[in-house]
């Protein structure tokens, strides 16, 4: 994956700047702040509802929602809740009931067939199950887009090379998808998807048919896509953990609403949303098993008060001044901090011996939320 | 066998041959358009149209009610119009191709539908136009089913064409029905139903070997 490469696949309104074929320049990395005006959604109390044999479905209720330009953007939610449907009036292969969607401040509802066919150069997609076409090899599958736009063969022909290359399927051009791994097939899907140098790129659940390691290399992908290429990233996703790995924000469906919106760092580190706290709770940790039980309602003479911590978002936990706010001999029982874009998030389980409402008071002072447990013998 | 009963027979393999050939000919160059409408001017289709889907769809069916041997006879009006005759083998091309082109059709409606939504859907995200998802989407990907369907279409054309000949068409038919059956010509008949047999063999083993190569990749 040399930086060439990257450089020559550029967004449109970033590659005119520095598509400079031979020099092996720096890949510039794009910032989130940076502003760009290219690769921006934004959704106007768009709905959707499906009229199926069984009557109308409501999928979606009045979104609203902005995704900024070279975000990398999670949508969660039950099954159900309205996730495709949203992602998929993006590029309009559904059309909002009511309300609309514009893709860089250009609303989409209007577009005339021509205009559709560029917005989707535009916006590029990846899917579950990869939608290869089987009677063509990697070349042609990632070629299509390309030659449906008309392009002149010698440009279909570097332009491939250069997205396989970025995609690091080099040698399988003439192979057909038959013949690949499942993590090379959502690589070609992916090259299929940024050869047009779209502006925005739409996965739906890209990583759900993949095993855990292959997940991490194509999000690993996806990550370095968004960071050189700067990329606008949509995704929807079942695993939690590839939000907190990739996302800069998220946005939680609930039966097509939007209840909880927001930067990961923040959502996941405060869930204020029952359905988002529902969602998370495989990330979270629980009492540790044999902690439970011994755990008492009540203070007795000889127990320690364990105290739960949330950190959301705060500067990494300072341990000698925590101690020093107990006062009192402090315990780790359980711990599990996760930084999150800069941010430490997570849950300490501590034991404090005698501690008082003071003692909790010091502690909330150093920034997390405090949460008494209960109980337990001091020398527990 | 006599020498003349060896070019009749070899005469009338051509002419089987020539019957087969033309009207499958004509069955793809119809039935693959007619397949192609049948699929996508469904509601939810790319090319939404389903009153027309609704008519083409009944005449279809129509056609392949009508047993072959009927069609034959109906057609005659039809087919002196069109080749000005209603004997010999161009004649008989035309029932031929009438009524093997909806039957193909419909097996390659079959394929075609099988084709995912999702490559569909794909194809369409990175702009295809709807004539882009005809040529690069629906009939690559269905191509070794419509082959498949093509090849079941060519052998029972082939005793189509054996029933044609029973009219005045021609072909193997013709010589099985006049030195077999009405003379008593056990060793022309057994020639001709082994002539029968390694055209359809090698029609099927051809066609197979086709779709194998296909699916392969
Ligand atoms: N084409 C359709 N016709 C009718 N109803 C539909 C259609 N597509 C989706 N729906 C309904 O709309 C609702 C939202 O569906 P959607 O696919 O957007 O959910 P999702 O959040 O992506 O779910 P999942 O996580 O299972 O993929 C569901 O109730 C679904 O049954
Ligand atoms: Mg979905």
């Amino acid at each position: 994956m040399a930086g060439l490469a990257f450089d020559s696949l550029r967004a449109p309104a970033r590659w005119i700047a520095r598509d400079r074929p031979g020099v092996a320049a720096a890949p510039a990395v794009v910032t989130a702040t940076e502003t760009r005006t290219a690769g921006t959604v934004r959704f106007e109390a768009a709905s959707k509802t499906y009229l199926s044999a069984a009557g109308p479905v409501q999928a979606l209720d009045s979104v609203d929602l902005d995704v900024p330009a070279g975000a990398i953007f999670g949508i969660i939610g039950r099954s159900g809740a309205g996730k495709s449907s949203l992602l998929r009036t993006v590029n309009r292969l559904e059309e909002p009931t009511s309300g609309r969607v514009l893709v860089d401040g250009e609303p989409i509802e209007a577009l005339d067939t021509a205009g559709l066919v560029a917005l989707r150069r535009r916006v590029g997609m990846i899917f579950q199950h990869f939608n290869l076409l089987s009677a063509k090899t990697v070349r042609g599958n990632v070629a299509l887009p390309l030659k449906a736009a008309g392009l002149p063969k010698p440009e279909v022909a570097a332009r491939v090379e250069e997205a396989l290359r970025l995609v690091g399927l080099e040698g399988k051009a003439d192979t057909y998808p038959s013949r690949l791994s499942g993590g090379q097939k959502q690589r070609v899907g992916i090259a299929r998807a940024l050869v047009s140098r779209p502006e925005i790129l739409l996965c739906d659940e890209a990583t759900s048919a993949l095993d855990p390691e292959t997940t991490l290399t194509i999000l690993n992908l996806l990550r370095d896509i968004n960071r050189r290429l700067g990329i606008t990233i949509i995704l929807i996703t079942h695993e939690m953990s590839v939000i907190r790995e990739i996302c800069s924000d998220v946005v939680v469906l609930e039966t097509g609403r939007v209840v909880e919106t927001g930067p990961v760092w923040r959502v996941f580190g405060a869930p204020e949303h029952p359905t988002t706290r529902a969602l998370l709770e495989p990330l979270s940790r629980g009492l540790p098993a044999d902690l439970a039980p011994r755990l008492q309602p009540h203070p007795a003479p000889g127990t320690a008060t364990v105290l739960a911590i949330t950190f959301s978002g705060q500067a990494a936990p300072d341990l000698s001044a925590l101690a020093a706010a107990a006062g009192t001999p402090v315990r780790l029982l359980q711990a599990g901090i996760e930084r999150i874009q800069g941010h430490a998030v997570g849950r300490m389980l501590v034991a404090v011996d005698a501690a008082g409402p003071d003692a909790e008071d010091r502690l909330r002072a150093l920034g997390g939320t405090i949460e008494r447990i209960g109980y337990v013998a001091a020398d527990d | 066998m006599s020498p003349q009963m060896i070019d009749r027979l070899w005469q009338a393999f051509l002419d089987t041959l020539v019957m087969v050939g033309v009207s499958a000919g004509i069955a793809v160059l119809a039935g693959i358009p007619l397949a192609l409408f049948l699929v996508t001017s469904e509601p939810g289709g790319i090319f939404p149209a389903p009153k027309a889907n609704r008519v083409v769809g009944t005449i279809v069916n129509g056609f392949r009610a009508v047993p072959f041997i009927v069609l034959l006879v109906a057609l005659i009006p039809f087919t002196r119009l069109v080749t000005g005759t209603t004997i010999g083998v161009w004649a008989a091309i035309v029932p031929l191709s009438v009524s093997a082109t909806p039957f193909f059709a419909r097996i390659a409606e079959v394929s075609l539908r099988e084709v995912d939504a999702g490559l569909i859907e794909a194809a369409q995200s990175i702009g295809c136009r709807r004539r882009h998802i005809l040529l690069h989407v629906l009939l690559p990907e269905a191509l070794p089913g419509i082959l498949g369907g093509f090849t079941i279409t060519v052998v029972s054309m082939i005793g189509a064409s054996a029933m044609a000949g029973a009219v005045g068409a021609g072909g193997l038919g013709d010589v099985a029905i006049r030195y077999g059956y009405q003379r008593f010509d056990t060793t022309v008949m057994a020639a001709v139903i082994a002539v029968l047999i390694a055209l359809v063999c090698l029609v099927q083993f051809t066609g197979d070997l086709a779709v194998r190569r296909l699916r392969a990749r």
